[in-house]
């Protein structure tokens, strides 16, 4: 089937002509997602879906089309949209499609036969016990706003009339819960999942436990108040914040004068405990690929490494205008989207203690569990920093009463500096970061 | 899209197992959009977006199945897994009848944006970029966005609804860079309008790009945050964003059925302060949030959800309202064909009030003037909410003062309603929005006039 959407993808861009360039990025998923609520299947949605995005480079201008079928007449007439909005861009000397450059991409299996042979009526059964083992995971839980099985098959091909022609597929699946507790008058909630390429890593158990755990903990949570105080952040916590950094670190972002970092190159940007790497080639990532999104291989980008500032991430475009090579650093959107550059698979290198023993050591802290506004309260360009953050106050090295309702604020330049120490417990999360324990000393907590 | 014996043979196959109720939604969407950064048109994008979703209901069970394949065995395909999904049922045959196709309103654009030349469009951009680096050299970088979709809807059901709608809506946007000792800052300004290329009547992009380019300057000099709790004073469009995550969400029937909202079994109760009422509107022509019918064929609809302070209704769509017995409120929506439809707001509002909004300054001794809002979050169980204020001062002695820089106020909703103590008369609708809930984006409006929360927490770092 790949080699289908590869055919298509090189058909398209046989239609170049003299003059000008053409880029074609065909994608098929399939995806099953299935809700069940008070013991019973919620919603259950099936559904295949195509598309192909056309990107054409006429004497430095660039025009995109696209359209959600791969017929032959919606193919012409994406070209066409295509070539034809390239009439109307700026001319960009570094404009153009990816040429191959040398680099193999690394052998990744990203595809499970067991995914894609999984019966539905056992998609079905993993979400109604998901919501049955989170309501029974504790008695305080009283119910499940949410329990979901889902999945996807993707296939995605891309070509370009400079000759590159690659193409790959991969499986995926999670259960995730939203579990609601509550004791007499107030509620908490609580997320948990469980991510894999095929059904058979999948824990409902793990997933309701944590669910439970999560909600249960807040339960009693009152606002505190304001005072700086160094703050633990749970690993999916981490995860978030280290997306936000990667943006900082794409080549756009140096080149049209957004990035913090622009003109730290080897300078120390973070603790010395901070070492940072994207990795797509890691087949433990989620977010793993063997090629980007202009079909060039990925590679392991040593970002910062003991503090210092080693790496920008590039892609063909970005790299082209800093006079550099691309470090395999593009994304899209799918195939509504122009590629980009973006971090595929960021890692920090773990320390060598648990979130305990880090707890342990703390004696006026806070560990937050969760953080809210990461869109509406920091600003990737300025380096503001604030977010709203629920979790547990640590006091003389242990975990004391739930606090909510806080926001904890700095700036990102500060919160890479401030770093203590960095956990053992690194675990990869849906999404392009993995997850770490993370102290950073010094962070203002607003409350009362 | 597709006919009325069409869609009587489709609806027939997914009630075939014998569902409670089956849908079709087709969607037709074109846009296009140009974009311009670092002083160039990078790039001109055109989209096309056609399929259906088939939805079939039985007992409590939903089975869903979209394609891009409008024709007759695609749409077949598409109802028979929708039917298998939700096969509950008990097997009997149903006649489905939908017959005459309704369009319950014409469409109000006066200039289609599908008429206008590219590069007109184009040119908005460039004097925007213009405009903007005219405001000063320490505007160091500029972006703009141009934008526009024409989304044809249809949706027949077995309850033998035929009914469609012609959605067109434009948007532009402008964001700068400011750079000065104190490091980078930036300033965005949008706007949009279920409307066509006559947004531009309303909007000059020139002055729009000005006003973004002063809000970056502006912060330059901006002091950190204060942190704590004070007295929060939210200009007028500003404070829309605050009600859509305070309470809109938490009145949306879907979670409030699942005991997910603080203001579950309040109908009736007092909830805010008395000075509140609060309105949801569909019907509002030209704001973002607008249609003539939603995504479940319901026309649009206004709903007074807060009323002097008192709870009134929930937001409803069709599953929730037929578990309830009662009407849609026209609120179901969805993010295209691909996605199944849940309760949505539209553009959601407080009305004026009596109040000065000078007096209300005036009246404020120390706390934070919010004169633009960025996008928030909720978490509807707990009430507790954040939104970002991305242009922000200083009050001091009754008086406006100085810049301070971006950051989230978390807030409890329903402590927060109880704790507006004024409103202005000076009702404006904020800038046009997208909401994400449960990762499906929809447009939505909202507006206020100016006004006063008690105690709200900044969630800055200065003392």
């Amino acid at each position: 089937m790949s080699k289908s959407l590869l055919e298509i993808a090189e058909r398209v861009v046989g239609w170049s002509g003299t003059g000008f360039d053409v880029e074609a990025f065909v994608a098929r998923e399939r995806e099953t997602e299935v809700r069940a609520y008070q013991g019973e299947v919620e919603s259950l949605t099936a559904a295949t879906s195509v598309g192909i995005g056309v990107r054409v480079v006429r004497d430095g201008r660039q025009g995109f089309a696209y359209a959600a079928a791969l017929d032959e007449e919606t193919l012409r007439e994406t070209f066409d949209e295509a070539l034809d909005n390239s009439r109307f861009g700026s001319v960009d000397e570094f404009a153009g499609v990816a040429e191959p450059d040398g680099v193999a991409a690394a052998s990744l299996d990203l595809y499970r036969s067991e995914l894609v042979d999984f019966p539905t009526d056992d998609k079905v059964g993993l979400a109604l016990e998901l919501e049955r083992v989170t309501l029974a995971a504790d008695p305080r839980v009283t119910g499940v706003e949410s329990a979901e099985y889902a999945d996807s098959v993707y296939e995605g091909a891309v070509a370009t009339s400079r000759g590159v022609a690659a193409s790959s597929r991969e499986t995926g699946c999670y259960l995730a819960t939203y579990s609601l507790a509550s004791d007499g008058d107030e509620t908490q909630t609580g997320f948990g999942f469980s991510v894999g390429r095929h059904p058979g890593e999948l824990s409902a158990e793990t997933a309701g436990t944590d669910a439970a755990d999560r909600a249960t903990r807040l339960l009693g949570a009152s606002k505190a108040p304001t005072r700086r105080l160094t703050v633990v952040l749970d690993p999916y916590v981490t995860a978030r914040l280290l997306g936000i950094v990667g943006a900082t670190l794409s080549g756009d972002a140096v080149l049209k004068g957004r990035s913090l970092f622009a003109d730290r190159m080897n300078d120390a940007v973070g603790a010395p405990s901070i070492t940072l790497v994207d990795d797509a080639t890691d087949p433990d990532a989620f977010t793993a690929s063997a090629i980007d999104a202009e079909g060039l291989a990925t590679r392991r980008v040593p970002l910062i490494s003991d503090g210092v500032l080693q790496a920008f991430l590039y892609d063909t475009y970005t790299a082209r205008r800093a006079g550099v090579s691309s470090t395999g650093s593009a994304v899209r959107g799918g195939f509504k989207g122009t590629p980009g550059v973006g971090a595929h698979a960021l890692r920090l290198a773990p320390g060598t203690r648990s979130q305990a023993e880090i707890v342990a050591d703390i004696g006026d802290g806070l560990l937050v569990q969760g953080v809210t506004g990461l869109h509406s309260g920091v600003n990737a360009v300025s380096g503001d920093f604030s977010v709203g953050a629920e979790g547990l106050r640590i006091r003389d090295g242990e975990t004391a009463e739930p606090i909510r309702e806080v926001t904890i604020a700095s700036t990102i330049q500060r919160l890479l500096m401030d770093v203590t120490e960095v956990g053992s417990d690194l675990e990869w999360l849906p999404m392009s970061a993995a997850g770490v324990t993370l102290a950073i000393a010094d962070v203002t907590m607003s409350g009362t | 899209m597709l006919d009325a014996d069409l869609a009587n043979r489709t609806l027939a196959v997914a009630m075939r197992t014998g569902a409670d109720f089956a849908e079709i939604f087709a969607e037709d969407r074109r846009s296009s959009s140009a974009i311009l950064d670092d002083g160039r048109v990078e790039e001109v994008v055109s989209g096309r977006d056609r399929g259906a979703g088939i939805r079939v209901v039985a007992g409590d069970t939903t089975g869903f199945a979209h394609t891009a394949d409008l024709s007759a065995s695609g749409l077949a395909a598409a109802a028979d897994a929708a039917a298998a999904a939700a096969r509950r049922g008990g097997g009997g045959t149903q006649t489905v009848a939908v017959s005459a196709l309704q369009t319950p309103r014409r469409l109000e654009v006066r200039i289609p944006p599908e008429e206008v030349p590219k590069d007109r469009k184009v040119a908005l951009l460039t004097a925007a970029d213009a405009a903007a680096r005219s405001a000063g050299g320490a505007i160091t970088q500029v972006s703009a966005r141009y934008g526009d979709g024409r989304r044809r809807i249809l949706v027949a059901d077995s309850d033998g609804l035929f009914t469609s709608d012609d959605q067109v809506r434009t948007l532009f946007s402008v964001s700068c860079v400011a750079t000065g000792d104190t490091g980078m800052q930036t300033g965005r300004e949008s706007a949009g309008r279920t409307a066509g290329f006559e947004l531009f009547d309303l909007y000059d992009v020139e002055e729009m790009a000005r006003r973004a380019a002063q809000r970056a300057l502006t912060k330059l000099t901006a002091r950190p945050a204060p942190s704590g709790e004070m007295p929060v004073v939210v200009g007028p469009g500003g404070g829309g964003v605050l009600f859509h995550e305070a309470c809109g969400h938490g009145l949306e029937a879907d979670l409030v059925a699942k005991s997910a909202s603080v203001f579950a079994g309040r109908i009736g109760e007092t909830v805010a302060a008395p000075m509140v009422t609060l309105v949801d509107d569909g019907t509002m022509a030209g704001e973002w949030g607008h249609y003539g019918i939603d995504d479940e064929g319901k026309p649009a609809a206004r709903n007074v959800l807060i009323s002097g302070g008192v709870l009134t209704d929930y937001m409803w769509d069709r599953l929730r309202a037929r578990k309830e017995g009662r009407a849609s409120s026209g609120n179901g929506r969805r993010q295209s064909y691909q996605h199944l439809p849940m309760v949505r707001m539209t553009n959601t509002f407080i009305d004026n009030g009596d109040a000065n909004p000078d007096d209300i300054v005036a009246d404020t001794s120390h706390g934070v003037y919010v004169a633009q809002l960025g996008g928030g979050q909720v978490n509807t169980a707990t009430g507790d909410f954040v939104f970002g204020m991305t242009e922000a001062y200083l009050i001091e002695n009754g008086r406006i003062t100085a810049p301070i820089r971006e950051g989230n106020l978390i807030g409890n909703g329903p402590e927060v309603l109880t704790r507006i103590d004024a409103l202005g008369n000076d009702f404006a609708m904020g800038s046009p929005g997208t909401c994400g809930k449960d990762g499906q984006g929809v447009p939505v409006g909202d507006g206020t006039p100016t006004l006063r929360v008690t105690a709200l927490t900044v969630g800055g770092t200065a003392a």
